[in-house]
């Protein structure tokens, strides 16, 4: 394999899978809360749930295949990693962002393909991994399926405390996906670098022989 | 060599010159292309009504047709799939090329069905007819002049000596029903046309006894159980307001003038045609509740006498020509559920003849609890729709509006407007633009509407009366009927009602709905009455539970769930797209944009301190 390359080729795929359904979602979903009116109510329901049963197939097979390559973490003992102990580097990411950047000073951080992500980012995908993620899932199921297992009524109390979590864990989500995109989009060695690195792999394509 | 070649060809040529010739005289058999029925399907799916056709119109157990369902019979076959030739005349559904014939040729079956049963729908009539044993026409003790309405049902009641029995213990007779779950006698406090008491003869105009006189009646006698009204076949019998309900066997001349003539009846001709009741019969009271066509309930008026399937998918007239009857089955003269007992939810689902009662007043007595099944247009969320039968009744979805079919129903009646006379001193009616009556001296003004939105309400079924007598705070609309239900009755569902509202009269001493007297030759009320009166607002709701309309028309999702729409008024429920919590979302909303201002902002700086490195390197 590529020693360069920056993304494998299933990883483009979850990443941009991902990208579509959870914007889907986020637009349908936004829809059935009345937020915008895109869709009708019906065909943003309907969307919703299908876009929830393929996230839900997507997130199977990534599953599936992060056990099998062994490169997540969270599988494979690795998963301490992913939690930012080292506070001096924390520090000097969030120096990063807050100071250098607008002096142009020097990444701190050195990416390696067992380390794609500097601390700031584990600690967001982690929250959003422990956090929002099992928050949104879980409360979808129980939204989705509230009249099966809420019989007698229960469901039906609940549901608005369900829903509420469920919305809450949409916005943060939201708000997830705008830091992200600035950053995905504007910052990088090279202009648009993390793009064209999660579309072809690498980030620059005349510097991708190996060293 | 050319010998041989000539063999070769002559191989070729035979087979495909026989094949040709075959196809030719129809000897090979296409695929079948056959006329498509009426309506969007078959009672069953179609695949298990390709398969299972012959054991659905004829049961190995003999009886006539499966399950007792309507259209489950060969004439019920029939009736959907004949098709008309150019000039309009049935086509044999087993002539060349229609549905039956079609597929039998093609797969070599032969239809052995029409050498006795009928093949088009007129023929389906004539052995409807046939099928009753008794012609009344032939009865002698029919053909007599009676002289009286009260002679007919006493001929009836030669052989149907039961009948008036049965009929005197339904609701049809009493004018009065006991609630048996709570006890309570309703009647009397008839909707908004004010609080009845002292005219009862004109009630008899539709309650079905005759012989009322004096202000009397008499309950028990069979005799005094009118037929006619129900089971006249001609269209000629009417009862006559005028004379508490009697048919006029004179012709009578109205008191007004020429304009309204009570033609007479001939009661000998209608007793020799009598039948089963048909909208007409079961119409002539329920479509004209309140004195008009359609005033009273909004889902029940004249235009349900020949439907489009668009007013009434059952009903309609292209479609699966229900009659009242298809739904309300009387056993013994006696129907259930009725409007003053009925569910508000349905608990026992599809009934099957034979086996529960035969009533099928409710929808879920032929389409069960979960009636939505998968279809490309709700490929996700038929589950969802099936989940809602639990809390909301189909009526809501599938009346989308009512007093659709062309008459306007009355929504408002102000009676403190009674009485001004016209310029000449003569009573006065003011009509809309339409010829619609909005004022008249006697009743007040008045408002109709037509393709009405119904208001929605819980509902567990129990409706209260309120009852004549009880006192009233004039401060507030009087509600003259009362339901309960909330999101946690596990009775209740949310219904659609229609919703009359009135300027009634009161009697501001005892504060009491006022007796009014309206009608008849007597001077007075004859109810206590303290000297001075008031008008007070009043409501009263009535279930709509007629003119279910096609799937294209009912609800959309999104007519509820959205924040401004049609059960805006429905408490107790979470409902996704209605409700939201306004603090998150405000605080959600605030988050977003924090979130969107921030890397703006970020981004701005960053381009600021790239352009200052590159002016100061």
């Amino acid at each position: 394999m590529n020693p360069d390359m920056r993304f494998q080729r299933l990883e483009r795929f979850w990443h941009w899978a991902q990208a579509t359904l959870i914007i889907s979602l986020l637009i349908t979903g936004f829809n059935v809360h009345d937020s915008i009116r895109l869709f009708s109510f019906a065909r943003a329901a309907q969307y919703h749930i299908i876009l929830a049963w393929a996230l839900t197939v997507l997130w199977v097979f990534a599953i599936f295949w992060h056990m099998v390559t062994g490169v997540w973490p969270m599988l494979t003992g690795k998963w301490r990693q992913s939690i930012p102990s080292r506070g001096s580097q924390i520090m000097a990411m969030l120096h990063f962002y807050a100071i250098d950047i607008f002096l142009a000073g020097g990444h701190p951080f050195h990416r390696t393909r067992q380390q794609k992500h500097n601390l700031p980012q584990r600690a967001t995908y982690l929250t959003l991994n422990i956090g929002i993620v099992p928050v949104i899932w879980t409360s979808g199921w129980l939204y989705l399926f509230y009249d099966s297992w809420g019989a007698g009524g229960l469901g039906q109390r609940y549901l608005g405390a369900i829903a509420m979590v469920h919305t809450a864990a949409a916005f943060a989500i939201l708000v997830f996906l705008v830091v992200h995109l600035y950053l995905a989009f504007t910052v990088s060695d090279t202009p648009l670098g993390n793009l064209k690195a999660m579309i072809t792999g690498y980030e620059e394509e005349e510097n991708a022989q190996p060293h | 060599m050319r010998r041989l070649l000539l063999f070769a060809l002559l191989l070729i040529v035979a087979p495909t010159v026989a094949f040709a010739t075959d196809v030719a005289a129809g000897g090979w058999t296409p695929r079948p292309v056959f006329p498509k029925g009426q309506g969007d399907h078959c009672v069953e799916p179609t695949e298990v009504m390709r398969r299972l056709h012959g054991e659905i119109v004829r049961p190995p157990d003999g009886t006539p047709s499966s399950r007792g369902l309507p259209h489950h019979d060969l004439a019920g076959c029939v009736a959907c799939h004949a098709q008309r030739d150019k000039n309009g005349a049935y086509i044999p559904v087993n002539a060349k090329g229609q549905f039956c014939e079609s597929c039998h040729r093609f797969s070599a079956v032969s239809i052995n069905c029409f050498s006795c049963h009928a093949s088009t729908p007129e023929e389906s009539a004539a052995e409807d007819m046939g099928a009753v044993t008794a012609d009344h026409s032939k009865f002698e003790i029919l053909k007599q002049p009676f002289a009286s309405v009260s002679d007919v049902p006493a001929a009836c009641l030669t052989c149907h000596t039961e009948a008036g029995k049965q009929l005197r213990a339904t609701d049809h007779w009493a004018w009065s029903v006991i609630n048996p779950r709570t006890g309570q006698a309703l009647g009397l406090l008839h909707t908004f046309n004010m609080v009845f008491g002292s005219d009862q003869a004109q009630c008899a105009d539709c309650h079905i006894g005759n012989e009322w006189k004096n202000g009397r009646f008499d309950f028990t006698s069979d005799k005094n159980v009118d037929c006619l009204v129900c089971h006249d076949t001609t269209g000629a019998y009417k009862r006559f307001s005028a004379d508490a309900g009697k048919s006029p066997f004179k012709t009578i001349e109205s008191s007004k003038g020429g304009a309204d003539v009570q033609e007479a009846v001939n009661l000998s001709f209608v007793a020799q045609h009598v039948g089963k009741t048909s909208r007409e019969t079961c119409g002539s009271c329920h479509f004209n509740a309140d004195g008009g066509d359609g005033l009273k309930h909004g889902d029940l008026d004249a235009s349900l006498e020949n439907p489009k399937r668009t007013l009434d998918i059952h009903m309609g007239v292209d479609g699966l020509n229900f009659t009242c009857s298809t739904c309300h089955v009387a056993e013994g003269h006696v129907f259930t559920p009725t409007f003053y007992t009925m569910a508000a939810k349905e608990t026992h689902g599809i009934n099957v003849p034979g086996h529960d009662n035969s009533s099928r007043a409710t929808c879920e007595s032929c389409h069960g609890f979960k009636p939505h099944r998968p279809s490309p247009h709700k490929p996700a969320i038929y589950a969802k729709l099936n989940e809602h039968t639990e809390k909301v009744a189909c009526e809501t979805c599938h009346i989308p509006s009512y007093a659709r079919g062309g008459v306007p129903t009355k929504t408002a009646v102000d009676w403190s407007t009674a009485g001004k006379k016209g310029p000449d001193v003569k009573p006065l009616q003011i009509d809309d633009s339409q010829g619609r009556a909005i004022y008249t001296t006697e009743t007040g003004g008045s408002t109709r509407g037509e393709n009405l939105i119904p208001h929605y309400a819980w509902f567990d079924g129990e409706i209260r009366y309120a009852r004549l007598g009880e006192r009233i705070d004039p401060g507030k609309p009087v509600a003259l009927n009362t339901f309960e239900g909330s999101a946690m009755d596990p009775n209740a569902r949310v219904w659609p009602f229609k919703v009359m509202r009135g300027k009634l009269p009161y009697d501001a001493g005892k504060r009491t709905l006022a007796v009014a007297h309206l009608f008849g030759d007597d001077d007075a009320a004859g109810a206590d009455y303290s000297g001075a009166h008031g008008f007070v607002d009043a409501t009263m709701s009535l279930p709509l539970a007629h003119t279910v309309a096609p799937i294209e028309q009912a609800l959309q999702c999104g007519d509820c769930h959205r924040s401004d729409g049609r059960l805006a008024g429905i408490n107790g429920v979470y409902m996704p797209g209605r409700d939201r919590n306004h603090p998150l979302d405000w605080l959600g909303w605030l988050g977003v944009g924090a979130a969107v201002a921030g890397v703006s902002a970020h981004g701005v700086a960053r381009v600021a301190f790239a352009r200052r490195r590159r002016q100061n390197p």
